[in-house]
């Protein structure tokens, strides 16, 4: 099922002489438990894609359909709700909340969406056990490293019943092992977790994590990797397809 | 990869036989450089000549021990110590090909940059997903990938590198990639003959 489709969507800025075309008719589909890269040099339209597939801005041209549901047909609340339930962001910087825990802003979205605060505290550690990071739940942001205040934004954005992941070089201030952890998280959040993951990135090592790259090149679509059919099913026997 | 020095190495932990050599180099190299038997006999007989290894007993074939002498651990220590030649460049294939591709008329230069970054990043894809498989547990199989990812890697910056610059010479007026004559991109772009 596809989890997020983009049909012809065009992203104009300014007017006359002025205008930037952000996006030009970019066509892209995620199929549920799949992760998808998109690369592209900086200025190429890459953050504005993933804002326009995490309805936080309105594309000028063209639908956008999460689970189906085209947006532009949805009221506002219902679009909050979508935020809320539905779609999980991660973004470079964290975007953790500082006087919150770790546990705390890992239930903060649950909470918002009206779920018991002791509910959602139980569902956020349970998150937060399940990515390694239970011994942190207590800890306030700037007592955690950067690897694990990302770690802590992954699980803030896989609580609950989200389905679709997405998230803006979400390694970009982290060293090498910690970027690797970051991707594999949330490699297997679609593997396993069935959720759809669209990652923004100009870092190839990064990209390679995703099932397809979309090459991004002055708001358009120029080209994307073939699937991979070979060393997935080869080299790594009993893990769901 | 000195597949000599290599040898040596394995060596240096005790006597060993060459089928065995063969197997251990592999899988100290996680499998990503296939070494050949045939080429493990005729490394081992030239190290032998050298006086580097000796055999035990007159043995030939399979059943045949080698075991490191003295100078082959020198020479060992000394190859390890040794920084591999770096200091010029190789001549890279795909450099030559990219210098080739902005003087040919006709050229989509972007187009072909793609063409081959859409390559690196799949045979990327298929290292993260030997990583993701099966080198958490084999530290010399993760080295080697790492290896692998951080070279096609530098490539992939280097083509969007070209990119840019491409794109920055052309708003500059410097350069038409695709039609200018010959004479003048050569002047305009520095680039060594």
């Amino acid at each position: 099922m596809s989890m997020l489709e983009l049909r012809q969507v065009s992203k104009v800025y300014g007017k006359g002489a002025a205008q930037v075309h952000a996006l030009d008719r970019v066509t892209l589909s995620v199929d549920e438990g799949a992760m998808v890269a998109v690369m592209g040099p900086s200025g190429s339209g890459k953050s504005t894609l993933l804002t326009i597939a995490g309805s936080l801005e309105e594309p000028t041209e063209g639908e956008v359909l999460v689970r189906g549901a085209e947006l532009a047909g949805m009221s506002r609340s219902d679009k909050a709700r979508l935020r809320r339930r539905t779609i999980g962001y991660v973004f470079q910087d964290y975007n953790l909340l500082p006087g919150l825990t770790a546990a705390e802003n890992v239930s903060l979205p649950l909470e918002l969406d009206g779920l018991p605060a002791r509910k959602a505290r139980a569902a956020g550690i349970a998150v937060l056990e399940e990515l390694g990071l239970a011994e942190r739940a207590g800890r306030y942001p700037d007592e955690l490293s950067g690897g694990e205040r990302q770690r802590v934004a992954i699980a803030r954005a896989v609580v609950g019943e989200r389905r679709l992941l997405l998230a803006d070089e979400p390694s970009g201030a982290l060293d090498s092992g910690n970027a690797e952890a970051v991707m594999r998280m949330m490699h297997e959040a679609c593997k396993n977790g069935g959720m759809a993951a669209v990652v923004v990135t100009h870092d190839a090592q990064l990209a390679s994590w995703a099932d397809r790259v979309v090459f991004l090149r002055d708001g358009r679509v120029t080209d994307q990797t073939a699937p991979a059919p070979g060393p997935e099913s080869l080299l790594t026997p009993g893990r769901p397809q | 990869m000195s597949v000599r020095h290599a040898l040596l190495a394995l060596l240096s932990e005790g006597p060993k036989y060459g089928l065995q050599l063969r197997d251990e180099f592999e899988a100290r190299t996680g499998e990503v450089w296939p070494l050949n038997v045939g080429q493990v006999y005729t490394t081992l007989q030239r190290l032998e000549r050298d006086g580097l290894v000796e055999s035990e007993g007159a043995d030939e074939g399979p059943q045949k021990a080698f075991q490191i002498t003295e100078s082959g651990a020198a020479e060992l220590a000394d190859w390890l110590r040794t920084p591999p030649d770096l200091s010029s460049p190789p001549r890279d294939e795909l450099v030559m090909k990219v210098l080739v591709a902005i003087r040919l008329p006709g050229t989509d230069v972007p187009a072909l940059i793609q063409e081959h970054r859409r390559y690196l990043v799949q045979l990327m894809q298929e290292w993260t997903r030997i990583r993701e498989g099966g080198a958490e547990g084999d530290l010399n199989l993760a080295l080697a990938v790492d290896a692998e990812l951080f070279r096609l890697d530098s490539v992939v910056r280097w083509l969007d590198a070209v990119d840019a610059r491409l794109k920055r010479a052309a708003a500059e007026g410097h350069v038409q990639p695709a039609r200018a004559p010959l004479p003048k991109q050569r002047r305009h772009l520095g680039v060594r003959g």
